[in-house]
């Protein structure tokens, strides 16, 4: 049972990962084409944290888009530091609600790598996704959050 | 030739008795003198989590901080926590344990009685380790028994890992208990003992055992993560580096719900006991009691995600938990419908063992329901992190285990010392405990309900009152252990003999035994005419 408590910590990640439990976001290596049905509107919103005194200033450039189920979008979040040092961060996505995060395929993200921001330099850092037709025809907002943590090295 | 001569020499000596002085308390290897030893350590315990308690009641007896910082009053709820679940509960039942189960099923002693020394005398140590945090630098944990990461972790005063190796202390001591109460169980039984014919304390003991066994490395799995975490760079629970605080609460509660049921499952036996006695009735539905445990303890382990319907759970997920926590509902009824007919119609006594057991089904019982009410997700929204909280798991940890184990105590008293109680001064302890626990606990439901949260030293002026009836009743139910330890004390030193059968609806292979068990029970195992006369059932 000792073993097993640290046979959790896969088993979570790929039950998350089937499930989406926890907002986990999906990945899609190639530009796939889905059936599209260009009457459904979906609306995503974009929303920015920052924890644990990361030093730089963070946020989505527009913060919703109406999107078709099944096409692929490009937006991209902001980020400025304001330090006179080079800053180090990680962003941690998380998707709600969380039936929604099955369907959430991002294409490229600045989420996949750490991301180093030099000093007093501002980045516009892309994000390219879809969502999927399968996703339930109830729902009709997503968010997609991002939070920045502050790496040491 | 010398050796075998020696040998023979000592097993001449039937009569030998223990040892003396201080060195037989730390050398023995008897079932009785550990079973007492866990019962003294454990009674300890509970003073000193109950004086942390008064603490914690006397800051909240007014709005406003009066009396500590609040960093401390954290450490006091955090504290209070841990010692009274690992220190005061689990050491109480396997005392219980010790003492109770080779009389019951016929054994001379435990079936690994150097291992039992062991697992009791890491105890005191571990204990130790765990109060001497106060002393640190930082202070002591202040992050709540369930010790959440990333408080744990990344904002923890460096004294955690202290705590860190008490609980793998405590987790040690458990599963060596928990080993030697199977092995005693299954090898050491009379031969002409049937599984079906065992008492219901020793059914329920088995049982525990295994979660115990399921579920304390469990336990430490997740403290060596977070050991591992704060010291050793890993990140299981940082998001930073890949982890996920919410696996912490996973792998904690995976833990954490059996761990509820291992210190009420033999809560269950005791009662199971008294109240035939005291009733002059076989138990009711005996197999029933033994497959309800049964099934209680397998869905133990499915249903712990119920504790964390706040940290974003699909809706499927809250569903099955929810359902899933409602099923543990039918076992439980089962148990408390068997107790209720045990008494239908019967030759009822109260006894303080008798008022103690009843009120256990009594107030037990409410604090199933409150958890029945935390265990529907849409209203645990309402409920979740509230006093609603506190009040139930009070009602269900003292009204219910507690209870038992002073119900226990009374009961068996008799058989561990020779002596009897005195009954009156017992019935008057009762029934001070029992109102001034219902003026503590009953009124923290009305404060849950209306919104005040737990582990705060200071709340909104609407919650005044209630917490001044709360702390009121704290400290009546605080000093109301005063008695119990003259109580106690008073049976040890100047109790009138008792018979060998004190109670007369008693049956159990532990009143056939002198008024005072022997040093050394059962060196010749009970025959299956005995087994049978003194079985709980027909």
């Amino acid at each position: 049972m000792f073993a097993f408590a640290y046979a959790m910590v896969p088993i979570y990640d790929v039950f998350c990962e089937i499930t989406g439990f926890n907002g986990t976001t999906g990945r899609v290596d190639t530009e796939q084409s889905y059936a599209v049905d260009e009457q459904r509107k979906v609306e995503v919103s974009f929303f920015a944290m920052t924890m644990g005194g990361f030093p730089v200033q963070f946020g989505p450039k527009v913060h919703s888009m109406m999107v078709v189920p099944g096409k692929f979008y490009t937006t991209s979040y902001i980020a400025k530091n304001n330090t006179d040092e080079t800053v180090i961060g990680q962003a941690i996505p998380s998707v709600a609600p969380t039936d929604a995060a099955l369907h959430f395929k991002k294409l490229e993200c600045f989420c996949f790598n750490r991301q180093t921001f030099k000093p007093h330099e501002e980045v516009e850092m892309t994000l390219r996704f879809v969502v999927e037709p399968e996703l339930d025809k109830r729902i009709k907002d997503i968010s997609l959050s991002y939070n920045f943590f502050k790496l040491d090295s | 030739m010398t050796t075998a001569t020696t040998i023979e020499a000592t097993h001449d000596d039937h009569h030998h008795g223990p040892e003396k002085g201080l060195m037989r308390w730390v050398k023995t290897t008897n079932h009785k003198d550990i079973g007492s030893l866990y019962m003294w350590f454990a009674f300890t315990m509970l003073l000193v989590g109950g004086a942390f308690a008064m603490g914690i009641r006397a800051e909240l007896l007014q709005p406003g901080l009066q009396l500590m910082e609040p960093q401390f009053f954290n450490q006091l709820t955090t504290m209070h926590g841990l010692i009274m679940v690992f220190g005061a509960i689990m050491p109480a039942f396997v005392g219980l344990g010790n003492w109770l189960i080779p009389m019951m099923v016929g054994a001379p002693d435990m079936a690994l009685p150097r291992m039992n020394n062991w697992s009791f005398w890491i105890l005191p140590f571990a204990g130790g380790i765990l109060l001497s945090t106060f002393f640190m630098e930082g202070g002591a944990p202040a992050f709540g028994w369930t010790f959440y990461a990333p408080l744990s972790t990344t904002f923890a005063p460096d004294s955690t890992d202290f705590f860190i190796f008490a609980v793998h202390l405590l987790g040690f001591s458990s599963i060596m208990g928990a080993i030697n109460i199977i092995a005693t169980v299954l090898n050491m039984r009379a031969p002409e003992m049937k599984l079906m014919d065992m008492p219901l304390f020793v059914w329920t003991w088995l049982i525990t055992s295994f979660l115990l066994i399921g579920a304390m490395p469990v336990l430490a799995g997740a403290v060596t993560m977070m050991l591992t975490d704060r010291n050793f760079g890993t990140a299981f629970f940082d998001a930073t580096g890949g982890g996920d605080p919410v696996l912490f609460q996973h792998i904690f509660w995976f833990f954490g719900h059996p761990e509820v049921y291992i210190m009420i499952l033999p809560a269950f036996g005791v009662v199971s006991h008294i109240i035939p006695t005291f009733a002059r009735k076989p138990l009711f539905g005996y197999s029933s009691m033994v497959y309800a445990t049964a099934s209680i303890a397998f869905l133990s382990y499915i249903v712990w995600a119920h504790h964390m319907f706040l940290t974003g759970m699909p809706v499927a997920g809250e569903l099955y938990f929810m359902y899933a926590t409602m099923l543990i509902a039918v076992p439980t009824g089962v148990k408390v419908f068997n107790w209720i007919s045990t008494m239908w119609r019967g030759s009822m006594t109260f006894e303080a063992p008798m008022l103690w057991a009843v009120s256990f089904v009594f107030l037990f019982t409410i604090g199933g329901f409150s958890g029945l009410m935390l265990g529907i997700a849409p209203a645990d929204i309402q409920y979740h992190d509230t006093y609603f909280v506190v009040a139930h798991f009070h009602y269900v940890l003292v009204t219910g285990a507690l209870w038992s184990i002073i119900a226990a105590t009374f009961y068996w008293l008799p058989k561990w010392t020779g002596k009897m109680y005195n009954e009156k001064l017992a019935k008057i302890h009762f029934w001070w405990a029992v109102i001034s626990v219902n003026v503590l606990f009953f009124p923290q439901h009305f404060l849950g309900l209306a919104g005040m949260p737990r582990r705060i030293p200071d709340y909104s002026l609407q919650f005044a009152d209630f917490n001044f009836i709360s702390s009121i009743g704290g400290f009546a139910f605080g000093a109301s252990f005063i008695l119990l330890t003259y109580i106690v004390i008073d049976c040890i030193r100047n109790g009138k003999p008792a018979s060998s059968r004190p109670w007369e609806g008693a049956k159990g292979l532990e009143w056939t035994l002198e008024p005072k068990a022997q040093y050394h029970s059962f060196n010749t195992p009970p025959s299956r005419k005995l087994i049978k006369a003194e079985s709980q059932h027909s």
